[in-house]
């Protein structure tokens, strides 16, 4: 049992990541817009977040740092995709090359120190709970943050007037702006939520996941939560439940190599991969008929005035 | 200029003007010192042709383009429009003829975004069906748009503009979609609201729809006001004429046109729709001569995409006996193999369908010319002779272009649609099955283009003509079949099709005097 | 004040050629910005960057070298691209190529094999590229899974199976320990065309492949069918051209370039399989392909230019300590630069001086 519940602790951490940044992403996607950097936005996150966290000593400094860095990139993709109406899909490609030159840039100086993780919570009582006190009442902040987000987002989107004007941009573009709604100003917003999101998430790897900082250390996590937006067909509620079976293959093939079962290393971590392809071609194909995507997705919008 | 209109009453001011209303885009100019009155209780009609600026003008009414200079006022006082919602809080509805729904969204969710938000959904809810109770319109709140008819989407558009309770509302093209009953029931809802003190703005370019209907008529032509007359005192041949310029070419139909051996036959071809939001066809067969135009009426979105689709090969069936061209069974052919088979094919859209708009005329002659004209050999493509087809297109179909071979996209639509059509004709069709020949398209080049088809006809190639216009049909067609929910009803000789005949048909109703059945669309 | 694109009526010809130029020069400006604030001089960290690469023959073989896998890949990459089928795991494709390659170099090490080794290299590593490329292209076709995201998914995959290989079962015993295969014999070594220089016969092919594509493109039914796929699907699937073969076809003709780009750089500058075989070959050929305006002259000339990036890029972090992820940076903001200026191409940018300044509601 003590394995057991240390798996699903491991889950739960690498799951949190994967959960905050495809909940960005896929409020970015809702309002029309694909952005493929967030590999970029995570790893800029990432080095920036530890930097922010080492220098001041303070985790949520850290975080701010995270979310800002990954903010300011998605800034420069919503000027290109949004203001000069580039390709999403080269946009996305050229916000990830640059995320990554920057992050080694930003965390040169920061490789090989270490900080003190994120706190876990300790309720007394409740946290020492057998089995599951230390997984329902012993996370660290994120796990809760994470999942508030996923709640909060699910509200905004079918429960809030902004969130069903941000539904209507991705469905059709040119009937909100014929109804008046300022699509590309919403679409700002919505980008610049994604690269929030991806910031944090990156941010989460050095300040709870491990807790130094290492160039490359999304290791493909942000093509991940991409692939998550589409395996929860752009619902929120179905991210969970996908981020958590991908934490689950990440950390039970580390336990399979740690167990020693004979098959080499290297298979096993890519493990994660391997899924995210199966899962995309098995969904892709057990969705006949209507695509569940935005209408608009990845499309230009250039408004006539 | 004429000024008969029917008496507003003197103590009534208009209730909004357009002065010297103009609109340039670079160097053109959209519109051009426009000055239009609307009165309260009044339906004003906008006719002019496409391009005329109607849209344009419409658009800057409703706050969604900023006039360049001009202004417009309401109640005598200038008004600045920010954006449209600020144009729906003083008053002003609209009804687009492009309508602006959102198809993955409910009924509901489709109305509240028309509006300003200030209500519960829930209470917004109730309203929406009280109005719709009120006006006729039936809807349900719940349904999510693509399920819709088109006739359904524009009680959408209807009832959201009347839940703003507006002073005035605009119409744009609100017929061009309906079969002529709905037309009617539509008109019976303009005439209530007319009466109860609204203004109106209709555009179109039906002229007796206008006759019967508007009080008023402003006609427009490249931009600029030509005139504003009564429309009820004018013919329609006046009305076209201010409308066009000039009187425009009779299309005519060469005599002793030979009717010959079958071209194109299709039986029992059954097509199951390639996304969720299409029509399946179910037991579509006809068979067409040479020397025959047969025509194909319908609301849109009936199966004529389908039809296309399945009769041009762009999605072939597997049963080769569904289609047959000139006697050898193609069913199960790709759209090239058809095209060798002596096809030819009109798509309606011709941006991204016909031709690709960023690419030159003669690639865009590549694309469907690979097939059999001499373009392409051992797999290099010839320039010289794509870029003959060019030049015999623009000759033939007076195809005017600012050179010689300039991308798609920068031509008109009259133009593009001329040299879309010529490409085809120049072929030497056997058969040449055509979809909206001249939809979009300004008077004369849709002259030429029906005229060419006549002849093409008359050379002793078989025509199918898929058309929303009636009136087009009527002048060029011999027999004409309604499609309907994806089936097509048994063709008619032309001269006996009356409207009324055609638009029950185009409901859905069967001629014979029974109770109408109405299908369920999947 | 507000800011606005217009469609242009047709595409501006005079832009399409001068925008790269003009996006080179932006990147350039912002990269003097961020030398200043590394603390460099500027002007000398460009002239390390950008001039001193091009004065001594060593660096100028050096950048053929590199431009060498950087062109193959790009041309490849230009052809999926144009024809709107995003490969963007070319990086994997290469390393799959040169595994494949290997292997043939591996089990003929040390024995009488003759000259057919070479050729047989080439052609498996080809072969295995194309073969990697496919399986995202077919996942896309037959189930319409994102080829984005398989593409890029496979590029870990061939990663991890490369380092397998190279610690494992391909290990050279005598390499203590290291993890890379022994050196290959002369017969699985591309040939260099100076003596006792760097310059190698791959450097022939990447021309010939750049010869090739210009007439595919230009001059044949196939690279219309390519194009207007891209540009219009709707009307390409009008005129006959099945998409679907399409994807297949471009995803296999550059996973075919990207893996003989992998053998002849194992083959070649390498001379041995080893893990980091590529500095990101695949990555920046896709800038490569987009700063080429798609179009295999112009991706020469952009690979020789990314080329001399990499190279400067070696030389600044010895001669001026400036870190290697700068080269990063600047091919980042390159691409962005090259798609900005692009716009161009299609949108003519305005300012509108508004009268008024009246905040949109949002209804």
């Amino acid at each position: 049992m003590e394995l057991a519940e240390a798996i699903i602790l491991s889950v739960l951490a690498a799951s949190t990541p994967l959960l905050i940044a495809a909940t960005g992403e896929l409020v970015t996607e809702r309002s029309g817009v694909l952005n493929l950097g967030v590999e970029g936005m995570m790893i800029v996150g990432a080095a920036c977040g530890f930097g922010g966290a080492w220098l001041s000593g303070s985790i949520i400094v850290g975080a701010v740092c995270g979310i800002v860095a990954g903010t300011l990139l998605s800034l420069i993709f919503a000027m290109m995709t949004l203001g000069l109406a580039v390709n999403q899909v080269a946009s996305g490609l050229a916000l990830t090359i640059l995320g990554i030159g920057l992050s080694g840039l930003i965390g040169a100086g920061f490789v090989g120190e270490r900080i003190t993780p994120a706190a876990h919570l300790h309720i007394p009582g409740l946290t020492d709970i057998p089995l599951v006190g230390r997984i329902l009442f012993g996370e660290d902040a994120f796990v809760y943050l994470s999942l508030a987000l996923v709640v909060g987002v699910w509200w905004f989107l079918y429960k809030t007037r902004a969130g069903l004007i941000l539904r209507a941009c991705g469905d059709n573009h040119t009937s909100a702006h014929a109804l008046g709604y300022p699509v590309l100003r919403i679409r700002m917003y919505a980008v610049m939520f994604g690269g929030a999101c991806a910031g944090l998430a990156g941010a989460y790897l050095p300040l709870a996941y491990t807790p130094f900082f290492i160039p490359g250390m999304t290791a493909g996590r942000g093509w991940i939560a991409l692939a998550l937006t589409v395996f929860a067909s752009w619902r929120p509620g179905r991210l969970v439940i996908g981020a958590y079976l991908f934490g689950a293959v990440t950390i039970l093939q580390l336990h399979a190599q740690g167990a020693g079962i004979g098959i080499p290393s290297q298979f096993m971590s890519s493990l994660p991969y391997l899924a995210t392809v199966i899962v995309l071609v098995a969904l892709s194909r057990a969705r006949t008929g209507g695509s569940t995507a935005p209408a608009a997705l990845g499309t230009v919008f250039v408004p006539d005035r | 200029m004429l000024d008969s209109t029917p008496g507003p009453r003197s103590d009534e001011a208009p209730l909004l003007q357009t002065v010297g209303l103009t609109k340039r885009y670079g160097t053109f100019l959209a519109n051009e010192a426009i000055d239009i009155d609307i009165w309260p209780r009044q339906i004003h009609a906008l006719l002019g042709e496409n391009g005329a600026g109607k849209s344009t003008l419409v658009k800057a009414i409703y706050g969604l383009i900023q006039p360049s200079e001009g202004e417009m006022r309401w109640l005598g006082e200038k008004m600045v429009l920010s954006g449209p919602s600020e144009a729906r809080s003083r008053g002003i509805g609209m009804v687009f003829q492009h309508f602006s729904l959102f198809d993955n969204l409910t009924v509901a969710e489709n109305v509240a975004l028309g509006l300003d938000g200030k209500e519960s959904f829930k209470d917004m809810s109730a309203r929406l069906q009280e109005v719709s109770n009120v006006y006729g319109l039936p809807l349900d709140p719940k349904r999510e748009v693509w399920q819709l008819s088109v006739g359904e989407r524009q009680r959408i558009e209807i009832v959201r503009a009347l839940m703003q309770n507006p002073k005035f509302l605009i119409l744009d093209e609100p017929t061009a979609v309906l079969t002529p009953q709905e037309a009617d029931q539509l008109f019976v809802v303009l005439e209530r609201l007319k009466a109860e003190g609204r203004a109106i703005l209709y555009i179109s370019h039906k002229l007796e729809e206008v006759k019967r209907l508007c009080d008023t008529a402003t006609i427009l032509r490249g931009g600029k006001k030509v005139s504003t007359c009564n429309p009820k005192f004018e013919t329609a041949a006046s009305l076209a004429r201010m409308m066009v310029g000039a009187d425009i070419k009779e299309v005519r139909a060469s005599a002793g046109r030979q009717v010959g051996i079958p071209r194109l036959v299709v039986n029992d071809l059954n097509l199951e729709p390639d996304d969720a939001h299409g029509v399946r066809l179910e037991h579509i067969s006809l068979e067409l001569r040479g020397g025959e135009i047969l025509g194909i009426a319908g609301v849109a979105g009936n199966g004529q995409d389908e039809l296309f689709a399945a009769l041009s090969g762009e999605r072939p069936s597997r049963d080769p006996g569904t289609v047959v061209i000139d006697g050898i069974a193609a069913g199960h052919l790709s759209i090239t193999r058809r095209r060798k088979l002596g096809a030819a094919f009109v798509p309606e859209e011709r941006l991204g369908h016909g031709t690709a708009p960023r690419m030159r005329l003669s690639e865009n002659a590549l694309l469907t010319g690979h097939a059999a004209s001499g373009m392409v050999q051992h797999g290099f493509v010839n320039t010289a002779a794509m870029l003959l087809t060019v030049d015999r297109a623009t000759e033939t179909f007076d195809v005017r272009k600012a050179k010689r071979d300039p991308e798609a996209a920068s031509l008109s639509g009259g133009n593009l649609q001329k040299f879309i059509v010529g490409r085809e004709i120049l072929r030497n069709p056997a058969v040449l099955v055509v979809s909206q020949p001249t939809w979009g398209v300004d008077a004369g080049a849709a002259a030429v283009i029906r005229q060419a088809l006549l002849d093409l006809a008359a050379n002793g190639a078989a025509v199918l003509v898929t058309s929303q216009d009636l009136d087009e049909l009527a002048e060029i067609t011999d027999r004409i079949a309604v499609m309907f929910h994806g089936h097509l009803s048994e063709p008619m000789p032309t001269a006996d099709a009356s409207r009324e005949k055609l638009g029950l048909l185009m409901g859905g109703s069967s001629l014979e005097p029974k109770e109408a059945t109405h299908a369920v669309r999947a | 004040m507000q800011f606005v694109l217009e469609k242009r009526t047709e595409r501006s010809n005079t832009i399409a050629l001068v925008s790269p130029l003009i996006a080179i020069g932006l990147t350039i400006v912002t990269m003097s910005i961020l030398f200043a604030i590394l603390g460099k001089n500027p002007v000398a960290a460009l002239g390390v960057y950008f001039i001193d690469p091009l004065t001594d023959s060593y660096s100028l073989q050096e950048i053929a070298v590199k431009a060498t896998p950087l062109v193959m890949i790009a041309v490849g990459l230009s052809l999926c691209y144009l024809a709107n089928a995003w490969n963007i795991g070319a990086e994997g494709q290469f390393l799959i190529g040169a595994v494949a390659g290997s292997w043939i170099a591996v089990k003929t090490q040390g024995t009488d094999a003759g000259y057919w080794v070479l050729p047989a290299m080439l052609a498996a590593g080809a072969a295995a590229g194309a073969l990697y490329a496919l399986i995202p292209a077919i996942c896309k076709t037959r189930f319409g899974a994102s080829e984005i995201l398989t593409s890029l998914m496979l590029v870990y995959v061939a990663d991890l199976f490369l380092d397998y290989l190279v610690r494992g079962p391909w290990r050279d015993p005598a390499g203590f320990n290291f993890p890379t295969t022994a050196e290959f014999d002369p017969v699985a070594t591309v040939p260099v065309l100076i003596a006792g220089g760097r310059l190698h016969l791959g450097a022939i092919i990447a021309l010939i492949v750049v010869a090739a594509a210009s007439v595919l493109l230009g001059r044949t039914i196939k690279g219309f069918e390519i194009r207007v796929v891209g540009a219009a699907p709707r009307a390409a699937r009008f005129g006959g051209f099945n998409s679907d073969q399409l994807i297949l076809l471009t995803f296999a003709i550059s996973g075919a370039l990207a893996g003989l780009a992998g053998i002849i750089e194992v083959a070649g500058p390498v001379g041995h399989l080893q893990p980091g075989i590529s500095p990101g070959y695949g990555f920046t050929a896709i800038i490569v392909a987009f700063l080429g305006r798609l179009n295999p002259i112009g991706i020469l000339i952009a690979g020789l230019f990314l080329a001399l990036t990499f190279i400067g890029g070696e030389q600044a972090q010895i001669a001026m300590k400036i870190p290697l992820d700068v080269t990063k940076v600047f091919q980042g903001l390159l691409l962005f630069y090259v798609l900005a200026c692009d716009s161009l191409i299609l949108y003519r940018f305005r300012l509108i001086f508004a009268s008024r300044q009246v905040s949109r509601g949002t209804g």
